[in-house]
C-alpha cells in the first residue's frame, strides 16, 4: 500500500511537471500582460486541480490495466508460432496477418473512443454548433478512420511499400473532400485528425508497430516502426469529412422529399 | 441533486472504456486463447480509468473551457495583437516542448540516427540530436498556433493553410533522410497533449466568438489541424541540416 501511494504520489508529481509551463504561461500572461483578475478563480483553481487528479488517476489506471495487457497482446499476436508460418521456409503474404489486422482495427476504434481530447474537441464542438453535430457520433466517425489508419499501417508494415505513397494518396482524398464538403464542418475535420493521437493509443499503437516490424522479416523495426500514427491522424480527417458529407446528403433528401 | 451528475458522468465514463476492455478481453480469451494475468489488477486499473475520465470531463467544463475563452475575450477587448501573437506561440512551444510523448520519441529517433551514422554514436551526440529534435517540433508548433490565430484574426480560409502544409509535407519528403521520414510524420501527432488540446480550441473557439464577422464553427477550429503539420515540415528540415 505504501510503496503504492508512493508511486501514485510520484505519478502525480510528474503531471505537475508537465502542466508547469502551460500554468505559468497562462499566469504570466494574465498578470503581466491583460491585468485583469479571472472571473472566477476559485472555481477555476478547483477545476484545474480535478484536471490534474483526473490526467493522474486515468495514466495510473491505464498503466495498471491496459497498456500490459495490450503490449503483450501485440506481441504475441505477431510471433510467427501464433499466426502458424514457418518464416524460413514460407516466403511471407500478406493474407497471414490477418489477425494483426482485425487487431489492429480493434484497439484503434476502441482506444479512440476513449481518448480524452477528442472528448474535449467533441464536448465544445457539440456546444457551439448549438447540437447539430453530436459529440458521439463525431467521435464514433473519428474511431473508425483511427481503426481503417491503423489496420491499413500495419498492412503497410507486412507488405513493406513505402510510407509516402499511402500518405500522398490520403492527401489527395483530403483535398478532394474538402472541396465538396459542407464549409462549417472542415475546420473541425481537420483538428480530428490531430486529437485522436495522445495519450491512450500512442503507446499501444507504437508496440503494435514495433512489434510487427521485429517479427516480419525483412523489416527493420527502426525504420518500420514508425509510421503508423501518422496513418491515425490521417484517416479521422477522411471519415469525419465523410460523414459530414453524407448527413449533409441525406438531409437533403428528406427535405426535398418532404416538400 | 449533486451526486446526481456525477454519478451520469461516471456512468458516461465506463461506457467510454467498454470498448477497450471488450477488444482485450475477446481477443485474449478467444484468440490468443491464453488466461487473463492479473485479474485484480486490470480491475483496479479500469476503476481508476473511469474516475479519471469523470474528473478530466468536470475540470475540462468547469476550468480549462472557461479559462481558453476568457482570455480570448481579453485579448480581443485590448486589441492587441501583438501580444495575441505572443501569447499563442508561448502557448504552442511551452506546451510541447515539455511532452512526454515528444520526449520518447525524440530519444528514439536519437538512436536511430546513430545507429543509421548520421550522428556519433556517443550520449552526448544521441542528447544533443534528441533535444535539437525537441526544440525544432516546438519550435513549429508555436509557429503553427500563431500562424492559426493569425488566420482566425485575419478570417482567411483554412483549407489555404492546411494545402499549403500537405504541399510543404509532399515536397520535402524525397529530399530528406529516409530515417527521419517515418519519425517526421509522427511527430505531428504526438504533439497535442491532452492539456493542450481542451486550451487551444477554447482559445480558437473564443477568439472566433469574440471577433465580428467569424463564425465559431467555421473558423473557431483548425489550430490544432495545423499544429499537428508543421512539425512534419520542420523535422524534415532539421534532418536534412544534420
Amino acid at each position: 500500500m505504501i510503496t503504492w501511494s508512493q508511486h501514485f504520489l510520484m505519478a502525480l508529481l510528474s503531471t505537475c511537471r508537465d502542466i508547469l509551463p502551460i500554468a505559468a504561461i497562462i499566469i504570466g500572461f494574465q498578470l503581466l500582460i491583460i491585468r485583469r483578475p479571472l472571473p472566477h478563480p476559485k472555481k477555476t483553481l478547483i477545476g484545474f486541480i480535478y484536471v490534474l487528479l483526473g490526467i493522474t488517476f486515468f495514466l495510473e489506471g491505464l498503466d495498471m490495466a491496459l497498456f500490459p495487457l495490450g503490449k503483450l497482446m501485440a506481441s504475441q499476436l505477431t510471433t510467427p508460432e501464433f499466426l502458424g508460418i514457418d518464416i524460413s521456409k514460407q516466403a511471407i503474404v500478406w493474407q497471414s496477418y490477418v489477425w494483426v489486422y482485425v487487431f489492429a482495427a480493434s484497439i484503434g476504434f476502441a482506444t479512440t473512443l476513449a481518448e480524452p481530447s477528442l472528448l474535449a474537441v467533441a464536448l465544445k464542438a457539440e456546444q457551439i454548433s448549438g447540437g447539430t453535430i453530436h459529440a458521439f457520433g463525431l467521435r464514433i466517425a473519428v474511431s473508425i478512420g483511427v481503426a481503417f489508419g491503423i489496420a491499413l499501417g500495419a498492412f503497410r508494415i507486412v507488405t513493406g511499400t513505402e510510407l509516402y505513397y499511402y500518405i500522398v494518396v490520403g492527401y489527395v482524398i483530403v483535398l478532394i473532400q474538402t472541396l465538396f464538403a459542407p464549409k462549417q464542418i472542415i475546420g473541425l475535420a481537420y483538428d480530428s485528425g490531430g486529437v485522436t493521437t495522445s495519450t491512450v493509443t500512442v503507446p499501444l499503437v507504437t508496440a503494435l508497430g514495433l512489434g510487427l516490424a521485429s517479427t516480419v522479416p525483412g523489416r527493420n523495426p527502426l525504420l518500420d516502426g514508425f509510421g503508423l500514427i501518422a496513418f491515425a491522424s490521417l484517416f479521422p480527417i477522411i471519415a469525419v469529412l465523410s460523414y459530414a458529407q453524407i448527413a449533409h446528403w441525406l438531409n437533403k433528401d428528406s427535405r426535398s422529399t418532404k416538400s | 441533486m449533486l451526486k446526481n451528475p456525477f454519478l451520469r458522468q461516471l456512468f458516461s465514463s465506463f461506457l467510454d472504456l467498454v470498448p477497450i476492455l471488450a477488444v482485450v478481453l475477446i481477443f485474449q480469451v478467444l484468440v490468443i486463447q491464453k488466461p487473463i494475468p492479473n485479474v485484480v489488477d486490470l480491475m483496479t486499473g479500469t476503476l481508476f480509468v473511469v474516475i479519471g475520465l469523470t474528473l478530466f470531463v468536470q475540470g475540462l467544463e468547469q476550468s480549462l473551457f472557461p479559462l481558453g475563452e476568457s482570455m480570448a475575450y481579453a485579448f480581443a477587448r485590448k486589441g492587441s495583437l501583438f501580444w495575441l501573437l505572443v501569447f499563442a506561440f508561448c502557448l504552442g512551444f511551452g506546451t510541447t516542448v515539455a511532452e512526454p510523448a515528444l520526449i520518447a520519441i525524440a530519444q528514439e529517433a536519437a538512436s536511430i540516427a546513430s545507429k543509421a551514422g548520421i550522428i556519433e554514436q556517443t550520449t552526448d551526440a544521441q542528447d544533443s540530436y534528441a533535444l535539437g529534435l525537441r526544440l525544432t517540433v516546438a519550435l513549429s508548433v508555436g509557429f503553427a498556433i500563431l500562424v492559426g490565430v493569425l488566420r482566425i484574426i485575419r478570417g482567411w480560409p483554412l483549407y489555404y493553410l492546411i494545402i499549403g502544409g500537405y504541399i510543404g509535407v509532399v515536397v520535402m519528403t524525397p529530399f530528406a533522410p529516409p530515417e527521419i521520414i517515418g519519425i517526421a510524420y509522427d511527430s505531428g501527432g504526438v504533439t497535442t497533449s491532452t492539456i493542450t488540446v481542451p486550451l487551444v480550441t477554447a482559445l480558437g473557439v473564443g477568439l472566433a466568438t469574440a471577433i465580428k464577422g467569424r463564425n465559431p464553427v467555421t473558423d473557431g477550429f483548425g489550430l490544432i489541424a495545423f499544429a499537428s503539420l508543421t512539425p512534419m515540415v520542420f523535422v524534415m528540415t532539421y534532418g536534412m541540416l544534420r
